[in-house]
């Protein structure tokens, strides 16, 4: 039948795209697969693809496909990226994708990797909300247009991808360091108002391992998806050691 | 001493150090008329107090400034253990600043 003569020309006529996918626990390694390039793919599209059509025990993790909950990072072409806003057109390269798990965490199982590490760092710099207040209490009354509260909110929309965190190479070779995200989360609790151990928090942003070990080399800064700047922050955190806490 | 004292000490040492490097190194290129003599040295610093305090200055901050480089250094890239990493430093700071005031002593 013509219509099936002009899909199967159709079919012939697909330009597919390279990807390689680096599989298994532990220890692994890179493995090919076709897919069929399209207009408009994500690369999380691509991985998807792969998992439903040719390879089901491929393990990765996404959610909300839209940008906001930062579960679905990964290294593409050797760049941590968010894989649901990456598009293939804009990363491929020569038609090739090379998608690894994100740099600076334990593998766990193809695409995903133990994220508890970058969790914990954290707690291990402070940077965990005490309220002044109870919920019994009224709202607290912050200006917008304040010095510190433009400051916190400038950081403040950090969705937890670790793409900054897998960026870094400073964390890379010092397993102490906590890390950009870790920095930029206290930076906004400095700047909190209504955050009760402000004190407490620069204490520990300051211990081994804190904004000290930054380097400035501002790789959390360009490939930050949302465009936040961790290195603005961590220089404000280096800052207050000569101008103290932030003002109100 | 906590890490945020040290990473104080050395931005201040820094803030020293920029000025008098600059000074240091503009005296040696515009200083130097009959070739580079310890006599010509000696002749421009021998009894000179605001050369004197000027290195005095100058080998304090790098006392300060250098060990603390030296440990983040040996921190980020050696295994050795933090405590021996602070034990060098000090001992370096101490070489530092005795050799240091020793040879601010021998040419004011």
């Amino acid at each position: 039948m013509p219509t099936n003569n002009s899909n199967s020309e159709q079919t012939a006529k697909q330009e597919m795209l390279e990807v390689r996918v680096w599989r298994g626990q532990g220890q692994g390694q890179l493995k090919p697969y076709q897919v069929p390039l399209r207009k408009n793919q994500t690369v999380l599209d691509v991985i998807t693809e792969i998992q439903r059509l040719q390879a089901p025990d491929l393990s990765y993790r996404f959610s909300c496909r839209v940008g906001v909950c930062g579960s679905c990072a990964m290294t593409v072409n050797g760049k941590p990226r968010w894989t649901c806003r990456t598009h293939v057109s804009k990363v491929a390269d020569e038609g090739v994708l090379t998608i690894e798990p994100l740099r600076n965490l334990p593998k766990i199982k193809d695409l995903v990797c133990d994220l508890a590490p970058f969790i914990d760092t954290w707690q291990k710099a402070g940077a965990v909300f005490k309220p002044t207040g109870t919920r019994y209490d009224a709202p607290a009354k912050v200006d917008p247009d304040s010095a510190c509260r433009r400051a916190a909110d400038a950081s403040l929309q950090c969705i937890n991808c670790a793409v900054c965190y897998s960026a870094c190479d400073v964390v890379n070779w010092n397993k102490d360091y906590v890390g950009p995200a870790a920095l930029n989360r206290a930076w906004t609790l400095l700047n909190d108002v209504r955050h009760d151990e402000r004190a407490a928090t620069l204490d520990k942003v300051f211990e081994d391992g804190g904004c000290g070990s930054c380097h400035s080399h501002g790789n959390c800064t360009r490939h930050c998806p949302i465009e936040l700047s961790p290195s603005a922050s961590i220089a404000g955190l280096k800052r207050t050691l000569f101008t103290g806490l932030p003002g109100k | 001493m906590k890490e945020r004292h040290l990473f104080l000490l050395q931005r201040l040492s820094a803030i020293f150090l920029a000025p008098l490097v600059v000074l240091h190194l503009v005296v040696i290129m515009i200083a130097v008329r009959n070739g580079l003599s310890a006599e010509e040295i000696l002749n421009r610093t021998q009894g000179n107090y605001f050369w004197g305090g000027f290195y005095v200055l100058f080998v304090v901050s790098v006392s300060i400034h250098a060990p603390i480089g030296i440990r983040n250094v040996l921190r980020e890239w050696t295994a050795i253990p933090k405590t021996q990493v602070n034990q060098i430093c000090i001992f370096l700071a101490v070489i530092f600043l005795m050799s240091g005031l020793r040879a601010v002593a021998a040419v004011i």
